[in-house]
C-alpha cells in the first residue's frame, strides 16, 4: 500500500498536467468552444499527423535542450533563469562562424560553428556563474539582466553591422546551404536537433547519477556548507555547472540558427528559455524525464495553431494553459512523500477497521 | 547640437522621461515592499500586465477610467494573493512562482483581452488628463514637467514619501524590515510573519498594477499584448540599484526613465546611432552596480527563503 502511495506521489507531475488541462477546458469553454473537441484537434494535430510531429519536433529541439540547461546548475542549487540570453549568444556566435570564416569544407565548419555557439552560450553563462562564486551575487538577478543585454545585442548586430542588405526587417545574410543540419522527416522542417537533445539528456542522466561530478552537484544544492567541509570546490563547480548550463543554452541556439532559421533574426527565440524552466519542473529534475515534458510541451505550442484553425480558438489560450501548466506543477512539488505520515495514517486505520470488528464481533 | 540646449526640448525630454518612468516607479516601490520583508516579487512583471489589462477591461465597459483602476488593481491584487498563496503558504520557490504567474498572465490576459475587448482593441478608451496645479505648473520648463501631469503621476508623488516614511518610521515598517532580515527574531517578537509577508505581497502586486493601469489610462489608451514588455524587471533592476529603499529605487527608475527616452529620441532623430546601446543601459547600469557594490550593499537577509518556525 505504501508503495502505491509513493508511486501516486511520484507521478504528482502528471496529475498536475492533468488538472491544469481541466482548468484550461474551462478558459476554452468559456470562448464557447467544447473543450473536447478543441483538445483533440490540438493533440492529433500535435502528435498524429506527419506534419504537426514535424513541426513539434522542430520545437522539441530548443525546448528540451533549455530544459537541460535548468536542470543542470538546478541540481547545485543555482536557478538558471538564463537560458534566454544563452541562447541568444548561442545563435550569435554560430552565425559569426558561419558567415566570417573563411570558406572550409562542411565537414570541418558545420561542427565550429555549433561549438562556436555552445561557447558563446558558455562564455555568457560563466558571468553569472563567477559573479555568484566570487562575489556572492544572485545568479536569477544577474541572469534577468543579462537576458536584455544579449537580446539586445542581437538586436545591435543584425539591425547594423551584420544586417542583409535592403532587408525590410533586422535580419542577417543567408548561412551557406552546406551548413544546413540534416533533416531527420523527409519534407519538412523536422531537423536533428532533438536527438542531439536526447543524447545529451542521457548523458546527463549517467553524469548525474553515476559520476563524482553529479554527487558533488547534488550534495552542494542540498547543502552547500557541508559541500564544502567535505572537501568539495564548490565555487569551482559553480563556475563549471554555470559554464556548461551555459553551452547547452548556447547549443540550442546555435541549432535554431543552422537547423531552422538559417539566418540569425532579431528575437529570434520566442521564450524556450523560460519554457525550459517549465521543463525542468515537470521532469522534477531527472534529465531521463525532461524529453518527455518538453516534447509535450512543443506539442501544446505545436498544436496550437492547429487548433485555432480546426475550431476558430484563439491560439493564446495556449499560452494561459502553459501558464497553469507550471503553477499546478510548482504548487505540486510542495507536496512530498511523508513516509511517516502515510504509514502512521494507515496503521491507525487498520486499528480503526480492527476495533470496529471487535465491536461488532461482540455484537 | 545646439537643439540640445533648447529649453523646449529640454522640457519635451524631461517630460517623457517622467512618463516612461512612472510605471516602473510604481512597480519598483511595490518590489521593495515585497523583497523588504522577505519575498522575491519577481511576478511584478505578470502585476503589471494584470493591472493594464484590469484596467482596460474596466475602462472600456463602464466608460469610466476610476472604474478601469479600481479593477486593474484587483486584478493585480489577485495575482498578488496567488503569489502569496504559492510562495508563502505553500513555500514553494519564490522565483519559480514568480515565473509561473508571468507565463499565465501573459496568455491569460492576450486571450481574454481578445475575448472581451474583442476588435475594439485598436480604438482608444477614455483615460486621465492632466491637470495643471495652480502656481507651481507656471513655473519655467519644471513646472509644466512635474505640476501639470495626470492624477497618478501625482499619486506617484505621494506613494514615493509615504513609502520611505511607512518602512523607515512606523512600527510596521520595521516590522516589515525585520521578517526580511531576519525571520525568527520576528517571529519570537509575536509578529506573524506568514501573515505580514502576505499582506507585503498583495500590497506590492496592486502598487504595480497602478502601474499597469497607467500604461493604459495615461499613455497608450489602449491594451495591447505583452504591453509590459519587460517592465517589471526593469522595476527589478532598478531597486536593486536603489538599494532596497523607496527614494533610491525612485531615483533609479528616473534615470532609467532618461535612457529610455534618450533612446526612442535617437530611434527618430539619429537612425545611424544604435539605439540598442542605449535600450541596454538600465541592465548594464543594474550589473554594475551590482558587482561595483557587492559587498557594501546586501539584499535583505532572508531574501527567497521560506520561513519554518523552528527551522534553521
Amino acid at each position: 500500500m505504501l508503495d502505491i502511495i509513493r508511486y501516486v506521489y511520484m507521478l504528482r507531475p502528471v496529475w498536475a498536467v492533468l488538472a491544469a488541462l481541466f482548468v484550461g477546458a474551462g478558459l476554452i469553454a468559456v470562448s464557447g468552444v467544447n473543450p473536447l473537441t478543441a483538445y483533440s484537434e490540438l493533440f492529433s494535430g500535435a502528435f498524429l499527423d506527419y506534419y504537426g510531429l514535424a513541426g513539434t519536433l522542430v520545437k522539441t529541439s530548443p525546448i528540451l535542450l533549455a530544459g537541460l540547461a535548468v536542470i543542470l546548475p538546478l541540481r547545485a542549487g543555482l536557478l538558471n533563469i538564463g537560458v534566454e540570453g544563452q541562447i541568444y549568444m548561442g545563435g550569435l556566435f554560430s552565425t559569426f562562424a558561419a558567415l566570417l570564416l573563411p570558406p572550409m569544407p562542411a565537414m570541418i565548419h558545420l561542427p565550429i560553428c555549433i561549438l562556436f555557439g555552445a561557447l558563446g552560450g558558455g562564455l555568457w553563462g560563466l558571468i553569472p556563474g563567477y559573479l555568484k562564486a566570487l562575489h556572492g551575487l544572485n545568479e536569477v538577478i544577474v541572469t534577468i539582466l543579462l537576458n536584455f543585454i544579449a537580446i539586445n545585442i542581437v538586436s545591435f548586430v543584425v539591425g547594423g553591422p551584420m544586417m542583409q542588405e535592403g532587408a525590410p526587417y533586422p535580419y542577417s545574410d543567408e548561412i551557406g546551404e552546406q551548413l544546413f543540419l540534416p533533416i531527420v522527416l523527409p519534407g519538412t522542417d523536422a531537423h536533428i536537433g532533438f536527438l542531439v537533445g536526447l543524447v545529451l539528456a542521457v548523458a546527463m542522466y549517467f553524469l548525474l547519477r553515476f559520476t563524482t561530478t553529479g554527487f558533488a552537484l547534488d550534495t552542494i544544492g542540498s547543502n552547500p556548507q557541508a559541500a564544502r567541509y567535505a572537501g568539495i570546490p564548490v565555487r569551482r563547480y559553480v563556475m563549471l555547472s554555470m559554464f556548461a548550463a551555459g553551452a547547452i543554452g548556447g547549443l540550442a541556439g546555435a541549432l535554431e540558427i543552422l537547423g531552422l532559421k538559417h539566418r540569425l533574426y532579431h528575437l529570434f527565440s520566442p521564450g524556450y528559455g523560460f519554457d525550459g524552466i517549465v521543463v525542468a519542473f515537470m521532469a522534477q529534475l531527472n534529465p531521463l524525464f525532461a524529453p518527455v515534458a518538453a516534447f509535450f510541451l512543443s506539442g501544446l505550442k505545436a498544436g496550437a495553431l492547429v487548433m485555432q484553425r480546426a475550431v476558430g480558438l484563439e491560439s493564446t489560450v495556449i499560452e494561459a494553459i502553459l501558464g497553469l501548466v507550471i503553477i499546478f506543477v510548482a504548487a505540486s512539488l510542495a507536496f512530498t512523500y511523508n513516509r511517516t505520515f502515510w504509514k502512521l495514517l494507515l496503521e491507525r486505520r487498520r486499528q480503526v477497521e480492527a476495533d470496529l470488528g471487535a465491536s461488532m464481533g461482540e455484537k | 547640437m545646439e537643439q540640445l540646449f533648447d529649453a523646449q526640448f529640454m522640457a519635451d525630454f524631461l517630460g517623457s522621461s517622467l512618463r516612461l518612468s512612472v510605471p516602473i516607479i510604481f512597480a519598483a516601490i511595490g518590489g521593495v515592499l515585497a523583497e523588504r520583508s522577505g519575498v522575491f516579487n519577481i511576478s511584478l512583471e505578470g502585476c503589471i500586465l494584470g493591472g493594464a489589462f484590469g484596467a482596460a477591461v474596466g475602462t472600456y465597459l463602464t466608460g469610466s477610467p476610476f472604474c478601469g483602476l479600481m479593477l486593474g488593481i484587483t486584478v493585480a491584487g489577485s495575482v498578488g494573493i496567488m503569489l502569496a498563496m504559492l510562495a508563502v503558504g505553500l513555500g514553494i520557490n519564490q522565483l519559480v512562482a514568480g515565473i509561473a504567474i508571468n507565463l499565465l498572465m501573459v496568455g491569460l490576459t492576450s486571450y481574454l483581452a481578445r475575448l472581451i475587448l474583442g476588435g475594439d482593441a485598436t480604438s482608444t478608451l477614455p483615460g486621465f488628463h492632466p491637470i495643471a496645479l495652480p502656481g507651481l505648473a507656471s513655473i519655467p520648463i519644471i513646472g509644466p514637467v512635474l505640476f501639470q501631469q495626470d492624477i497618478l503621476t501625482y499619486l506617484m508623488y505621494l506613494v514615493v514619501p509615504a513609502s520611505w516614511w511607512f518602512l523607515y518610521r512606523t512600527p510596521w515598517g520595521l516590522n516589515v524590515r525585520a521578517i526580511g532580515d531576519y525571520p525568527v527574531a520576528a517571529d519570537s517578537a509575536g509578529i506573524s510573519v506568514p501573515f505580514v509577508r502576505t499582506v507585503c505581497v498583495i500590497v506590492s502586486c496592486m502598487l504595480a498594477g497602478v502601474g499597469g493601469a497607467y500604461l493604459v489610462l495615461s499613455q497608450v489608451f489602449v491594451f495591447t499584448e505583452h504591453m509590459s514588455a519587460g517592465k517589471g524587471f526593469i522595476a527589478l533592476a532598478a531597486l536593486i540599484l536603489g538599494r532596497w529603499n523607496p527614494v533610491g529605487a525612485f531615483l533609479a527608475c528616473i534615470f532609467f526613465g532618461m535612457s529610455d527616452a534618450l533612446q526612442l529620441r535617437l530611434q527618430f532623430t539619429s537612425p545611424d546611432v544604435p539605439y540598442q546601446l542605449f535600450s541596454m543601459v538600465p541592465f548594464l547600469a543594474s550589473l554594475l552596480a551590482l558587482v561595483l557594490l557587492s559587498g557594501k550593499v546586501r539584499p535583505p537577509a532572508a531574501i527567497g527563503k521560506k520561513y519554518v518556525r523552528g527551522g534553521k
